[in-house]
């Protein structure tokens, strides 16, 4: 199973209340491959890594991770999630948050070590935020919420890192501070999918692009892929058969 | 676009938390109210009670040699540790109103725990209550996952069709023939006098298991709570949480339900941990804080029941909590009214006072720096203000020892860190203006007005960093020299209070 792609999905279908929203989805990611999940707004990017890591009833099709299911294999995935979907306010100090990604190691019951705090502390250095361990989360900016989100997904030390819109609200200093981690893991062999929402900054970033709009429009390195053609099926033209098609299939079920 | 999401999420926010202020607020009204009707039902009785038996009630309950005492306090307190500590999770998840369905649905079943074999069996009562507790939240889980109705309203309507049938077979039972003695109507408003051996015993039990359960479970139980999606991506089983929780939320109303109340017993959930919340950022504090005033609430309201001749105690539990509530809301060190209020002002009196230093460094620049004392009168004129008011300015000035005002003289001195505040500030205003103008474009008679907020809350490393792209300017865009803050080596940080804060 040494050789098992990161990431492997296959024909997936994933449905929001019987409306599909992604179909039927072909993907094999190649290892220690920094990798953009490009698409217009509603293109199922976060649905695809939700649905990835499981979060998600999926209609048809799997995942299978490291070549074993998704659900055995939670441990070598590593995931950060959009910044809004939780409560900033929310009484816990950044080093809590931080520890957060040590819980899946640590399995029920168990506490964190001094070693997952050492571990925590080491992750919060490198997105440089160590001064503000033991700040409440709700006193920090949006660029440093965000490096706070990846010193959690670092501190779960896996091979696979699935984020989503790790670049959305941040200023200059910290997307810069962000794309250099992320170099910075793929040199160490681990394969990253990454949400972004900008195009021009896209082809700069990534090794290998994902165009999505609803299905796979184009998935290879990024300078094959990233040309007016692909781009223009991406976003231009409303695909306005499968939307028609994703409508009544609603209405019907 | 995510701007948008942030500003949605942060309106939602603040909606939720009216939510639960609300209810917080709602309760003690409540409670006030009953205690009006009850008053006039109850005035022949109180009226008896002499101020000696008031005296004696205390005494009675302070020895607590009566059993029932022993009973009703010790219950009392440990409701209100599990409502404390169970609370709390509701507020930080938002599900505040959570609690209250949950506690209006159990009422039917407290009735079919009665009828099982007409007496108060506590065990039977506690297995019908936490029965229909569940069909309530199982109820609301269907109407949420079948119609296209939001958990709110499906909460509204379970809530008041299970209180419905609640107050019927209540009522019902009450016009039995051993109805009327069966103490049945005391889960209305709550009596903790008619807490038993029992019934002790079984909060103990549930407490206890509260307790031990959100101890060994407590990192799940946050991280479910804080970010439900992440800890399913680390392989936790998140809804088996969700339902534990909502098991021993359900224990916990029921067990709350003899001594507070239907009515109330959502407040004991909400108001301790509301008040925890204020007080501190950190989960496991909230929760000992919280389970800290739901048992002193509790206490308390036992006692002024108890000295009330056996007033409902429910509403004085809840004005008790609502009483913690209150002084956190206003006395709180960080969030609280006074507290904030307190830093406004001593934050516009810094104001003040750096404005009358600039108003000091400019009069002694208009003559070039020729003498060192500056005339109430000059300063009047500069500000545009009345002499009174210069006067209160430069005592103000004397206070925090950054000018003298030596006897007999008409003139301000600065001392040295008031000497180095002014510069500071001056500097803070020509750098900004400056910077304005050149960096972002904006003409030079515009800036004058934004940077006289700027000047006060620029922080030392800002400064340095406007210097340095400024290319260490001298003069700012109206001419004017940029001073250089002199460094005193015995006035350095008291000079410059709160810079770099907002």
């Amino acid at each position: 199973m040494a050789d098992a792609p990161p990431l492997e999905i296959h024909d997936l279908t994933v449905a929001y209340h019987k409306k599909p929203v992604l179909w039927g989805v072909d993907l094999v990611v190649p290892p220690g491959k920094l990798v953009g999940i490009v698409g217009p707004n509603g293109a199922g990017k976060s649905t695809l890594i939700k649905a990835a890591m499981g979060l998600l009833p999926v209609s048809s099709g799997w995942v299978k991770v490291f070549g074993e299911p998704v659900a055995k294999n939670l441990r070598r995935v590593g995931y950060v999630p959009q910044r809004e979907s939780v409560d900033w306010d929310f009484p816990v100090s950044v080093m809590d948050v931080v520890l957060m990604g040590r819980y899946g190691k640590l399995g029920l019951l168990k506490r964190p070590t001094k070693a997952d705090h050492d571990t925590a502390r080491e992750c919060l250095d490198k997105v440089k935020m160590l001064p503000y361990a033991n700040r409440q989360i709700s006193n920090l900016s949006g660029g440093q919420q965000q490096r706070v989100f990846l010193a959690r997904a670092l501190a779960q030390e896996s091979d696979l890192y699935l984020m989503d819109e790790p670049f959305s609200g941040v200023d200059a200093a910290t997307e810069s501070a962000i794309i250099a981690l992320l170099h910075e893991l793929r040199a160490d062999g681990k394969t990253l999918l990454v949400v972004h929402h900008d195009l021009p900054t896209a082809r700069n970033y990534f090794d290998m692009l994902l165009l999505l709009n609803m299905r796979v429009v184009a998935f290879g390195p990024t300078e094959e892929v990233f040309n007016y053609e692909t781009l223009q099926k991406t976003y231009g033209g409303r695909l306005t058969i499968l939307s028609e098609v994703a409508e009544a299939v609603r209405v019907k079920g | 676009m995510s701007r948008a999401a942030t500003t949605s999420s942060r309106t939602n926010r603040t909606a939720v938390r009216r939510r639960y202020s609300l209810s917080s607020v709602l309760y003690p009204l409540f409670a006030l109210l009953y205690l009006l009707c009850a008053h006039s039902a109850h005035a022949a009785r109180i009226g008896d009670i002499s101020e000696t038996s008031l005296s004696t009630q205390a005494l009675r309950f302070f020895t607590f040699q009566d059993p029932s005492v022993r009973y009703a306090l010790l219950g009392s307190m440990l409701l209100g540790i599990s409502c404390g500590l169970l609370g709390s999770f509701l507020v930080v998840r938002k599900m505040a109103l959570v609690g209250d369905a949950l506690s209006h649905a159990v009422l039917p079943g407290v009735a079919l725990g009665f009828l099982w074999n007409m007496s108060k069996d506590p065990v039977a009562i506690f297995i019908g209550a936490t029965l229909a507790g569940l069909l309530g939240a199982g109820a609301v889980h269907l109407i949420k996952q079948t119609t296209r109705l939001k958990e709110d309203t499906a909460l509204g309507l379970v809530l008041a069709s299970f209180f419905a049938v609640g107050i019927c077979m209540v009522t019902m039972i009450q016009r039995l023939p051993t109805g009327n003695k069966s103490g049945i109507d005391k889960f209305l408003f709550g009596q903790a006098a008619a807490i038993g051996a029992a019934d002790v015993q079984l909060m103990g039990v549930v407490t206890g298991l509260a307790v031990v359960v959100i101890a060994v479970f407590y990192k799940e139980f946050l991280v479910t709570s804080f970010d439900a999606g992440f800890a399913r991506a680390v392989g936790l089983p998140v809804q088996a949480f969700h339902y534990g929780l909502m098991l021993l939320l359900a224990f916990a109303v029921v067990i709350a339900l003899q001594a507070v109340g239907v009515v109330l017993v959502s407040a004991m959930l909400i108001t301790p941990a509301a008040a925890a919340y204020l007080l501190t950022d950190r989960m496991h504090r909230m929760l000992l804080l919280a389970a800290l005033f739901g048992m002193a609430a509790g206490a308390l309201g036992a006692f002024l029941s108890f000295l009330g001749n056996n007033l409902p105690t429910g509403p004085f539990m809840v004005l008790a909590a609502t009483t913690v509530f209150a002084a956190a809301f206003l006395f709180g060190p960080r969030h609280g009214v006074l507290a904030r209020w307190w830093r406004q002002r001593s934050r516009a009196a810094r104001i003040q006072r750096e404005n009358t230093l600039k108003a000091i460094y400019h009069v002694l620049e208009a003559r070039n720096f020729q003498g060192e004392g500056v005339s109430l009168r000059e300063l009047a004129e500069r500000r545009r203000e009345t002499e009174e008011e210069i006067q209160a300015q430069a005592a103000a000035l004397a206070r925090h020892e950054l000018a003298t005002l030596p006897g007999e003289a008409d003139a301000l001195f600065l001392t040295p860190a008031g000497w180095q505040t002014a510069c500071a500030i001056v500097r803070n205003h020509r750098l900004w203006e400056l910077y304005l103008t050149h960096t972002a474009q904006i003409a030079a008679d515009h800036v004058h007005e934004d940077a006289e907020k700027i000047e006060h809350v620029l922080g030392e490393d800002v400064v340095r960093e406007l210097e340095r792209r400024l290319n260490y300017a001298t003069k700012d865009p109206h001419g004017k020299v940029i001073p250089a803050v002199p460094v005193t080596l015995e006035s350095k940080p008291e000079a410059t209070p709160g810079y770099g804060r907002g």
